[in-house]
């Protein structure tokens, strides 16, 4: 019973960090039209300007947020200098280009931080395990990333919903051609958005530092699980992101957590350990082509076009 | 009506002709390396050659190809691991489990367009990736190594370096003619219109998912032969084979090349696989230089090789 | 089998289509005999378009029937019909782009010649097919152009592209969505030349706001408003009814009354 409160909510957790690089995502994808594989080159710079930071200045806080400004700062000159160029073109040459921006990605950063991966130490502070109910402990750590998630969440769902800005973010995922004749500037909202997805991007790889290693390649394998997300909840759709991390993320865990247990109880003990990780990742996959097959335009789609 | 002799055409003979005489050079210089280089060049050749049989002619994005090359490999792998070590049970057996796969997958995925297409045929193939991760009695993670390469009674000897990249050179020119010839058939002027504009083939009489769903499916079959090609040239094979960054590989090679262009992969796939040679052996970090090309390809390059030496030789 | 020839090549009956709370079809019941040239007419908003896309399947009606040649059609998808010998022509010009103008033809002249999945002959190479395609484009005038590719074709000879394509298909009822639209003064002028000829041998239903030319071609007219039948009759009955005058009153009601 302990273990299953403490994996629903490491699922809860992941689903969090999940969110956060889909809704950028989802967003760059609804508005812009964009399709940009490099997403989670920006979630790997944000753990690794986050290890940097942190053991420069030394102090966590101060890091993460150096971290998170650098993050902010590569997507908007990265949008600048290459992306903008590819919008409205198809969404092949999208897929090509930024393929090509995560080569890029991974071997500057082999070429700046080494091909060794990078650890990024806690403080003190953060380690103490919270008694959440009588008798259940929580690490402290994987307990703020749920908060600062949340918050985020709540955050940019203010922002989308109550404020001019994400009126307009609203209206471009849903149709184009409108925030063009409300005779916006587009390519600043268009900065904008890219710039606030990376910086969510950057979140979620520099909260993610401190439980996995930082290394090269640690994005590819959660952008793909982003991708799945937003054609899980539909292109475009904020709320549709939230509900599919939440989802898969507690699917990853839980999967993870008790499908060795059970794959034993019909195989043996050692095909069972291989089978298992095996297994709950390809549930993932499963669900989406389900949902796919079924709605293919995602569970909420964010509007017709 | 289109002239034969143009510059994509030459190049595309020169070419088929340099990669037919490369033994010989290699022969002559002593150069093992560079034939071995090539062998693979002419497996990813083929692979690229049927992917851009879905994506340029038939407007079908997949981004899962790289899935056959492992099914293929695996189909291969298995069956040696088992004892049996006959071509002639394996690659059939090779060709049959990837039509299956290209089958199931197409049926499902064509269900939906667009991104949603490209990101369903990427969620299949890392399902068969997982799969593969998942077989514990053949290597799981670890892959499998392939002991014996497989044996066609004597008629060829794949463990020979020339007599293998002879036959994958075979393998390619079959392939690349068969999808000349299906292109330019009946069937593929019409899974061509329906890339071109699905409504109006609905309107004059077809069901153009029947035509993309048996593109796909041939599609995936040449690529599974490419795949048991691959996995008798490393003598293992591995889950990473169809790893979706493999599957990305192989967009750029088509694109590189020139979409809907028939060699145009098989150009791109040289020029994909030697500059990495060549930027690896300048610099370790040859991705540095590799993707901001690609960037700058895609910026500035529309069509590929073949598009911009279709261009240089009208004007 | 007199009685099937004697009645309706295609019956509509109570066809009903809604979007959100709008009735785009309300009820619609519609005959159109064989031989002759039945034009729809209506103010914008009448539902022509989505009538002609339900009865070629590309839009599935809420309720009523279908029948095409004495069969029911309603639930058909759009590519049976076409067998069937349904054609349309799209008010928004839709053909191959990227192919040439005799392709186009040559692949509807295809669809209708047994059967696609012949995966080796060279298409282009069919001798049968290249006729019917040129057989075609020669009816509509687009003979010399028939090597052109469809993004290279002026509006005009497009609109009579899809004409062709439409007759390659060798259809039993040829359903027009506005082909006058957009065209100039002689390219309108040369499309109810060709019209007339062709009512000589398919039977059409038309939809055309250009009122002058439904008058000079049509056998019948019905007139649509808010996706319900107000009339159906000959030309003058049409010109003459009361209700009609009114639907049309402040935009068109100056052509009606012309001659």
């Amino acid at each position: 019973m302990l273990v299953l409160v403490e994996q629903s909510l490491n699922g809860l957790q992941f689903g969090l960090l999940l969110f956060l690089l889909a809704a950028g995502l989802t967003l760059v994808f609804g508005i812009m039209d964009f399709v940009n594989l490099a997403h989670g080159s920006l979630y790997m710079m944000g753990a690794y300007f986050a290890a940097t930071f942190v053991a420069w200045t030394g102090s966590f806080v101060l890091g993460i947020l150096l971290a998170l400004g650098a993050t902010l700062l590569l997507g908007i000159l990265l949008e600048f200098i290459a992306l903008r160029h590819l919008y409205g073109r198809d969404h092949l040459d999208q897929v090509l280009a930024t393929f090509g921006l995560i080569l890029f990605f991974n071997d500057a950063v082999r070429l700046i931080w080494g091909p060794a991966g990078l650890s990024l130490p806690l403080p003190a502070w953060l380690t103490v395990p919270v008694q959440i109910v009588p008798g259940v402990f929580y690490p402290a750590y994987r307990l703020s990333i749920i908060v600062v998630a949340l918050a985020v969440a709540a955050l940019l769902y203010v922002v989308v919903m109550r404020t001019r800005i994400g009126m307009l973010i609203r209206a471009g995922a849903s149709n184009r051609e409108m925030i063009g004749a409300l005779g916006i500037n587009i390519k600043l909202l268009f900065t904008l958005v890219f710039g606030l997805g990376a910086a969510l991007a950057g979140l979620a790889g520099l909260m993610q530092a401190p439980i996995l290693t930082v290394q090269i390649g640690m994005g590819e394998n959660i952008l793909i699980l982003a991708f799945v997300i937003i054609v899980i909840g539909g292109i475009g759709s904020i709320r549709g992101a939230f509900l599919a991390a939440i989802f898969v993320g507690m699917i990853d865990t839980l999967g993870r957590a008790f499908l060795p247990d059970l794959l034993r109880t019909v195989l043996s003990s050692a095909a069972a350990s291989t089978a298992a990780p095996a297994l709950s990742s390809m549930l993932i996959y499963l669900l989406m082509a389900i949902v796919l097959v079924v709605r293919p335009e995602g569970l909420f789609p964010a509007a017709k076009r | 009506m289109k002239p034969h002799i143009n510059a994509s055409n030459v190049i595309a003979a020169l070419v088929a002709l340099c990669l037919t005489l490369l033994p010989l050079y290699s022969a002559a210089t002593g150069n093992i390396f560079i034939l071995t280089l090539f062998t693979r060049i002419v497996i990813f050749a083929l692979a690229a050659a049927s992917l851009n049989l879905i994506m340029g002619y038939g407007g079908m994005m997949s981004f899962g190809h790289a899935a056959y090359l492992g099914i293929g490999g695996y189909a291969v792998g298995i069956l040696a691991y088992e004892g049996i070590g006959s071509g002639f049970i394996q690659w059939p057996v090779a060709l049959a489990v990837s039509a299956l796969y290209a089958f199931v997958i197409g049926a499902l995925s064509l269900r939906t367009r667009g991104v949603y297409f490209i990101m369903i045929t990427l969620a299949f193939a890392q399902m068969a990736y997982y799969v593969t991760s998942g077989l514990s009695r053949y290597g799981g993670d670890d892959g499998l190594t392939i002991y014996k390469r497989s044996n066609f009674a004597g008629l060829i000897d794949l463990s020979n370096r020339v007599q293998f990249y002879y036959l994958c050179l075979a393998c390619l020119f079959g392939g690349v003619y068969l999808i000349w010839r299906i292109v330019n058939s009946r069937f593929g002027m019409v899974v061509q219109g329906v890339r071109s504009n699905e409504q109006r083939m609905q309107a004059i009489g077809f069901h153009a998912n029947r035509y993309r769903l048996v593109c796909f499916v041939i599609s995936g079959t040449i690529c599974g032969l490419a795949g048991a090609l691959l996995a008798n040239n490393t003598d293992f094979i591995s889950p990473a084979t169809m790893y979706w960054t493999r599957s990305g590989d192989l967009m750029v090679m088509v694109i590189l090349g020139g979409m809907g262009s028939l060699f145009g992969p098989v150009i791109g796939t040289i020029v994909f696989l030697v500059l990495e040679e060549v930027l690896s052996q300048f610099t370790e970090y040859w991705a540095l230089i590799m993707g901001p090309l690609l960037l700058l390809i895609v910026l500035f390059a529309h069509g590929g090789i073949m598009g911009v030496l279709g261009r240089l030789s009208r004007a | 089998m007199p009685d099937s020839l004697a009645g309706p090549l295609l019956r509509v009956e109570n066809l009903v289509r809604s979007f959100g709370g709008i009735k785009a079809t309300d009820n619609l019941s519609l005959d159109v005999l064989p031989g002759q040239l039945h034009a729809i007419i209506g103010p914008n908003g009448a539902g022509k378009t989505t009538l002609i896309s339900q009865l070629t399947g590309q839009l599935m009606p809420n309720s009523g029937t279908i029948h095409f040649a004495g069969r029911e059609i309603t639930w058909l998808p759009s590519y049976q019909r076409s067998r069937l010998g349904l054609a349309r022509s799209f008010q928004i010009t839709c053909l191959l782009p990227d192919f040439t103008a005799a392709d186009n033809v040559a692949l509807a002249a295809q669809a209708h010649d047994g059967h696609s999945f012949r995966f080796w002959g060279a298409a282009r190479k069919e001798r049968h097919l290249r006729d019917a395609a040129q057989a075609a484009l020669t009816r509509v005038g687009l003979a010399r152009r028939a090597d052109v590719l469809v993004s290279e074709l002026s509006h005009g000879e497009q609109r009579e592209l899809e004409l062709a394509v439409a007759l390659a298909t060798k259809p039993k009822l040829l359903l027009l969505d506005e082909p006058m639209a957009g065209l100039g003064v002689t390219e309108s002028a040369r499309m109810v030349a060709l019209l007339k000829e062709l009512r000589k041998e398919v039977t059409i239903v038309l939809v055309e706001h250009d009122m002058e030319a439904v008058f000079a071609l049509a056998d019948r007219i019905t007139v649509l408003v808010y996706g319900r039948v107000i009339a159906s009759g000959d030309p003058n009955a049409i010109r003459t009814n009361e209700e009609v005058k009114r639907a049309y009153l402040g935009d068109q009601h100056v052509v009606v009354s012309h001659g």
